[in-house]
């Protein structure tokens, strides 16, 4: 009896000190001032990496043998506006992507225009930020040739892509900075394994930018925007994901 | 460092045993490994399964899970499945890998976990990188560190393994130096599991991947390389664990001396 009272004493003085440990951990994670400490390493491993990284270095490509059987997909699968899902029962015959902001001459292309322009195919991994690896084949303009066309100003300093799926009526967007945008493995992919680009996996456009995270490799692209600042965009920190959960901008690592 | 008896130190006596450096160092590592080890797995629980090879997802079968079923946390290793409720998997009716108690943060957070290793990372490479130079320019690591031809026979090897199963620790002027497998653990986590750690963390970085491909053929791509990183921790953890053992039985108020003041009393030596 004196044992159970004793080791139950002994119990909840653990749980009250390890309840306490645990509040007063939170405390100093959450505290404004070591968010924003803490919060150097990024601009430190971005620097570092882009240091010792040629901003040409290509992300590994593989063979058709090495490809996942089956390319898991994430994030939004159907976006679910009006817009959208007519361009949807249309297979894209009227769907435009935009490209403005910061060029010399903005223009809207058709999906055949862009299928006729060069393409590239390449075999590489996909990179949750999860964790997860998938392995997929992507064919799609080279976003260099698209923003060639339309002239970036010297003074524009990324590249925002614009979405048409939404979490909760937020619409999902990504941006990049000029080294990835004309790095020639960054297309605007098309096809995906051989056949037109899915629903699932982004159609009619998905963005792919092969040496950074999957978050960044943005779905449902329907307008490219080039800036000098990021912002003015979103709630400004560069993304959906980087407004909504404090995902680094730099998704590199 | 004060002036050496002019005889060799015996049993009883103080002796300065651990440099700045080394203390420095060690407490660092203290700290950063540990929120290094918390925050890791945090993101470990963003996706709680292990595969081998170039790519892995929900649509391969992992080597280890950690999930929960019908309310039952469970570890899977292989063919085999362990129930876990309580500890992994399922923990105070929460559906989670590993339990608040042991991440950073400690509710589900992968990118302030992220935030967090990534910087501690900064902690543990710079310092370690000047660890290695200082211990190998004064010699520490080569005198001090690396097991000599004559400790590495067999027949001393199982000498000390028998010594420390018996908790027969060395006294008097031997002691002044680390035992073989004191030296052995030390060398194999300075120069083995931590630049593993390191090297297969980059691996995960898709930059650093495009930068230096042939980390993903050392470690035969990038899922084998978050593998082997986890069983890395996982050693560090059972290293860290053995340790903390080890001083409590060598006499836990003399070895946290040596190691904040680097003054140690050299145990009296056994009668035999």
């Amino acid at each position: 009896m004196t044992l159970l009272t004793r080791r139950g004493l002994i119990g909840s003085i653990g749980a009250g000190a390890g309840g306490l440990l645990l509040s007063g951990c939170d405390k100093i994670v959450a505290a404004p001032k070591v968010r924003d400490v803490i919060g150097l390493g990024e601009g430190l491993t971005m620097r570092a990496q882009r240091l010792v990284t040629d901003r040409t270095a290509l992300a590994r490509e593989f063979t058709a043998s090495d490809m996942s059987p089956v390319f898991r997909t994430n994030g939004n699968t159907m976006p679910e506006s009006d817009a959208y899902q007519a361009h949807m029962t249309d297979n894209f015959a009227n769907w435009r992507l935009v490209i403005d902001g910061m060029v010399r001459r903005p223009a809207a292309l058709s999906l055949a225009q862009i299928k006729a322009m060069p393409t590239r195919t390449q075999i590489t991994r996909h990179d949750c930020v999860e964790g997860w690896s998938a392995i997929g084949k992507w064919t799609g303009l080279p976003l260099k040739l698209a923003l060639d066309a339309v002239g970036v100003l010297p003074s524009a300093r990324y590249i925002v892509f614009h979405c048409a799926d939404d979490f909760d009526g937020d619409p999902y967007y990504e941006s990049i900075d000029l080294i990835d945008a004309f790095h020639p493995q960054t297309i605007l992919a098309w096809a995906m394994n051989d056949q037109p680009l899915s629903v699932r996996h982004g159609a009619p456009l998905r963005l792919r930018v092969e040496r950074q995270l999957g978050y960044k490799q943005a779905k449902y692209v329907m307008r490219i925007e080039a800036v000098d600042s990021l912002q003015r965009i979103g709630a400004g920190k560069g993304g959906y994901w980087e407004d909504s959960a404090d995902y680094q901008w730099y998704a590199g690592i | 460092m004060s002036s050496e008896p002019l005889e060799p130190p015996t049993g009883g006596d103080l002796v300065y045993r651990q440099r700045r450096p080394v203390r420095a160092w060690h407490w660092l590592n203290a700290f950063t490994v540990i929120v290094m080890l918390m925050s890791g797995l945090m993101i470990f629980n963003a996706h709680p399964q292990l595969y081998w090879g170039q790519y892995g997802a929900n649509h391969e079968a992992p080597w280890l899970e950690i999930g929960s079923a019908d309310g039952r946390g469970y570890l899977q290793l292989g063919p085999v499945t362990l129930p876990t409720t309580g500890v992994l998997g399922q923990v105070g009716g929460q559906e989670i890998a590993f339990p608040p108690l042991v991440t950073i943060p400690t509710s589900y957070d992968l990118a302030t976990a992220r935030a967090w290793h990534f910087f501690f990372a900064w902690l543990l490479v710079v310092p370690g990188l000047l660890f290695w130079a200082w211990g190998i320019a004064t010699r520490h690591v080569q005198n001090d560190l690396a097991p000599t031809p004559e400790e590495l026979r067999p027949r001393n090897l199982w000498q000390d393994i028998k010594d420390h199963a018996r908790l027969r620790f060395h006294g008097g002027e031997k002691a002044r130096r680390y035992n073989v497998l004191q030296k052995l653990s030390y060398v194999g986590v300075i120069f083995g599991l931590l630049p593993a750690m390191v090297l297969t963390g980059l691996t995960m970085s898709p930059d650093i991947d495009a930068a230096w491909p042939w980390l993903l053929d050392l470690f035969g791509g990038r899922q084998s390389a978050r593998s082997i990183h986890f069983i890395c921790a996982a050693l560090l953890v059972a290293f860290i664990l053995v340790h903390l053992l080890m001083v409590v039985l060598a006499g836990p108020f003399n070895e946290l001396r040596s190691i904040i003041t680097g003054w140690y009393r050299l145990p009296k030596e056994r009668a035999e």
